[in-house]
């Protein structure tokens, strides 16, 4: 009985830690209808920048976390001014993606200076628990209801009796309204982004302390979980954002008390996409409220998109088709094995993210889908490897269309966040599955490539393969394209309500988008698996994902050929100017920047 | 009321509610197989909500709306499209990075057959693999639907055939609400909902529009349009039905409803937002 007592002051500790980021998050898409995915490396740096206080400078707590508040308010400030306000004017794509770029760069920095091993970031409060009926809480439990209770106190504060708390909240029923009635915009943006930061900042600390270690993959997870508690609560909506995340810590920590630790995340995302289905617009929205985002207006950039003639694709293709025949070097081969496998994953997110306007976050899980079916089938059951490949093609189709589905009736932004959850869950369930996928241990010996019988050991053979399954897939993709099927997901991207209004199914056409992008990615995951001889449930991350996405804005979202010239620029650049390995991520992220900044359209257009 | 033949489309007390504000109230409405009905009034007074009301991208709190003799009430878009129900819309929305010849093709997406074969379950996987391999019979078909969206470009003068290969969002705003109007009659429709075909137009676009739609008219076509320009509802219309705050406060034919001192209140009220067209037109 005292065990739960336990768990629920945990869950509701937890759960204000949330709120400090869910509060933040909500703040900003209320006055800028954004989802900022670069929250959680604020928290990052709030962790980091905690550390260096205790650790370093050994400043007394109150003065720790006015530091902390303020660097991060800072950093918030910066994020605005240089990498958002720019973007007022263009596509509702870019935003989004440029917190993603942000996020990246941030992360990257904090993991180049202070090494991506975890640090010990000591509590700086004594080390005892009081007996509270049956259950014990210490005084760092109580310092964070503090912070998040008074955070809450101060928030409604500033923006119920101060005229800039007056202009946040004004601007985020009617921004344009609120401009004409002379409200500085800019400068609202600002307070929101500071004020977002700072409680950021200070959570991200208050979580070092309270698990007494930090490490960069905070970031991530803190997002993912502030946007939970955000989304559940209706996106937009500050106090619904502090009941969501009592409620996402209550869920999460009861979960663990009866699953175990590695259900908890779990529990978090399918609580996500449960309120996502259920009540899109979170758990206090009346029903028939209107659609959270504008109904007009395309979500992606106009462009025209650059030509190449054909003769020109056939010399490329015979180019790179006699390439292991000319002296090249086995490192420059391995690479571009690399890009078609990335290529082939980029194919497929192009249709889904750029042809039919379903911005995945989430797409590695596909890669997963198919590496695990492929592996497990030629191990388990022997299935020659060319035929296990097609299968764990076929499965990422079929199972990555069923995951997704529930997500088909979302919109814009919501459909990232879905996408996201729903490839954190597919990993879990590896993790987690352990009968089937062999669990954390990961499985190993797996097959070599074989074609009819025959192992392909070589690079060049191994590269023939990995390119001639990326040209047929991109030659069908193409077809796919010029076919009415094609039409209509441009359709459904550019206008959903209009493609509806002339018989276009947004269900029907979504399934087809994924199950034919579903297959290219499953037979990617499904090489690399016999490639590598080696995966477990990290093997495609999230990481993979935005590199995926980055690849396809940079060749142009939809352009079959720029899907995969963006692949060979991202895998081969790097290496052509020997970039260290753990500066390329925030190559990528910058990359990403520049583009949603000065080529949203990417290099080759928009299809 | 002459109740010789059973009215194509048929509206009762249809009401939509958006929290305190009553878009629609209580709305009813006949309109006659090859009838034009036109619904004139003031910004906001629920024209284009009754529009959605009936083409199914919103639902109605209360009321019925029936076609052909059969409810629809609450279907959604899709299956109104596949019954023959089309619109244009007000702000004129064309898929932006479409060509003239997609946006227009994507109006016939319900008359598609050999590429989407009526099986049920499999159907959508065998449309991906018709849409692949695409036999002999699917590429007719997209080649004779390419020749009539041309003969529908055609109707538009040298406005469109031009540009059938530009994307839209490249278009000026009339050409736009052209393509609009080529993509609805692509689908064949039983009845046509235009909102506004003339917005943004000027006086001699204004005309030809006014002539297209009387050319559909005398070809048989049944229309319901949302129009300020009074001029235009006056010649075209066999009824006009006046809304103001949602609800109906006029109905007959044009000239009776335009003496109609209720109807005049309610744009001097409003601070006419069709005085300009109702002088223009006297």
């Amino acid at each position: 009985m005292s065990s739960w007592l336990d768990y629920t002051i945990n869950g509701l500790i937890v759960g204000n830690v949330y709120a400090l980021v869910a509060v933040g998050l909500a703040l900003i898409f209320g006055v800028s209808r954004l989802i900022n995915f670069a929250q959680g490396s604020i928290y990052l740096v709030g962790a980091y920048i905690g550390w260096v206080a205790v650790v370093q400078l050994h400043t007394p707590l109150p003065l720790t976390i006015i530091f902390v508040a303020a660097v991060a308010a800072l950093v918030g400030l910066i994020i605005e001014r240089f990498g958002l306000r720019p973007l007022q004017n263009s596509v509702r794509i870019a935003p989004l993606l440029a917190t993603i770029g942000i996020s990246f760069v941030l992360d990257q920095l904090v993991m180049l200076t202070f090494s991506p091993n975890p640090r010990a970031l000591p509590s700086q409060l004594p080390d005892v628990r009081f007996q509270v009926g049956g259950g014990t809480i210490g005084p760092l439990d109580l310092l964070i209801a503090g912070v998040g209770i008074s955070s809450a106190l101060l928030l409604f504060v500033f923006l119920r009796y101060t005229k800039l708390g007056w202009a946040v909240r004004a601007a985020s029923q009617d921004r344009d309204a609120a401009m004409q009635m002379g409200v500085d915009v800019n400068r609202v943006n600002q307070t929101v982004f500071g004020i977002a930061a700072a409680l950021g900042g200070v959570s991200g600390l208050l979580v070092g302390m309270y698990y007494n270690q930090i490490d960069t993959a905070m970031s991530l997870q803190a997002t993912l979980k502030g946007v939970v508690a955000e989304v559940v609560g209706g996106a937009g909506n500050v106090p619904g954002a502090v009941v969501g995340s009592l409620l996402l810590g209550l869920v999460e920590s009861y979960g663990v008390a009866v699953f175990g630790t590695s259900y908890r995340n779990l529990f978090a995302f399918l609580l996500l996409v449960v309120v996502l289905v259920l009540r899109p617009n979170g758990l206090f929205a009346s029903a028939r409220q209107a659609p959270p985002e504008p109904l007009t207006g395309t979500f992606i950039a106009p462009s025209r998109p650059v030509r190449i003639p054909r003769w020109g694709l056939a010399v490329a293709v015979a180019l790179f088709g006699i390439l292991p025949l000319l002296p090249v070097s086995f490192y420059v081969l391995q690479t571009l094995i690399n890009a078609w496998l990335l290529g082939m994953l980029a194919l497929s997110l192009t249709l889904v993210a750029g042809t039919i306007g379903q911005v995945s976050l989430g797409h590695a899980a596909l890669l997963a889908i198919g590496a695990y079916t492929s592996a497990l089938l030629s191990l388990t059951l022997s299935v020659p490897v060319g035929l296990a490949i097609i299968a764990g093609g076929l499965m990422s189709a079929a199972l990555g269309t069923l995951l997704i589905s529930p997500s088909f009736r979302l919109r814009g932004h919501y459909v990232s966040i879905a996408t996201l959850a729903i490839g954190e869950i597919v990993s879990l369930v590896i993790l987690n599955w352990e009968s089937v996928t062999r669990g954390p241990i990961g499985i190993s010996g797996i097959p070599p490539l074989s074609l009819f019988g025959y192992d392909l050991i070589s690079p060049a053979s191994v590269y023939w393969f990995a390119f001639a399954v990326m040209v047929v897939l991109a030659l069908l993709q193409a077809r796919l394209l010029g076919s009415h099927l094609g039409r209509s997901f441009r359709a459904i991207r550019d206008d959903d309500i209009a493609a509806r209004a002339y018989g276009i199914s947004l269900n029907r056409y979504k399934s087809l988008a994924f199950i034919f992008g579903g297959f290219a990615a499953g037979v990617s995951g499904g090489i690399a698996a016999h490639l590598y001889s080696y995966i477990n449930h990290e093997t495609f991350n999230t990481q993979q994902s935005i590199l995926a996405l980055t690849v396809v804005i940079l060749g142009g979202l939809g352009n079959v050929v720029g899907a995969i010239v963006g692949a060979v620029a991202l895998v081969g650049l790097p290496e052509i100017f020997r970039i260290a390995a753990e500066y390329r991520i925030l190559i990528y992220g910058i990359v990403l920047l520049l583009l949603v900044r000065f080529r949203p359209q990417g290099l080759l257009g928009t299809i | 009321m002459a109740e010789a033949t059973e009215p194509l489309l048929s509206l009762r007390g249809l009401t939509r509610r958006f929290g305190g504000l009553t878009a629609v109230d209580n709305i009813d409405l006949d309109l006659a197989k090859g009838g034009l009905v036109s619904i004139i009034g003031p910004n906001g007074a629920g024209k284009t909500t009754l529009f959605n009301l009936v083409t199914g991208l919103d639902r109605p709190d209360a009321g019925t709306v029936n076609f052909e003799g059969q409810d629809i009430t609450g279907l959604s878009p899709e299956r109104l499209a596949a019954r023959g129900i089309a619109r244009t819309f007000q702000l004129g929305r064309v898929f932006g990075n479409l060509s003239v010849m997609d946006n227009v093709l994507i109006g016939a997406h319900t008359r598609l057959r050999a590429v989407k074969p009526a099986v049920p379950v499999i159907g959508p996987l065998l449309e991906l693999g018709l849409a692949l391999l695409r036999p002999a019979s699917v590429k007719a078909e997209e080649e004779r639907l390419r020749e009539e969206v041309e003969a529908i470009l055609a109707r538009f003068g040298e406005r469109l055939l031009p540009r059938i290969d530009q994307p839209a969002y490249s278009l000026s705003y009339a050409n736009r609400r052209r393509v609009e109007i080529a993509r609805a009659l692509a689908l064949k429709p039983r009845l046509l909902l235009l909102d506004e075909p003339t917005a943004g137009m000027n006086p001699s676009e204004t005309a030809e529009m006014q002539a297209l739609v009387a050319e559909l008219k005398a070809g048989g076509l049944t229309i319901l349009l949302i129009e300020h320009k009074l001029e235009m509802v006056m010649r075209l219309s066999d009824r006009v039905i006046v809304m103001d705050e949602g609800q109906k406060i006029a109905e007959g034919p044009g000239e009776e409803v335009r003496g109609d001192p209720k109807v005049i209140e309610a744009y001097l009220g409003h601070g006419l937002p069709g005085g300009a067209e109702q002088e223009s037109a006297a």
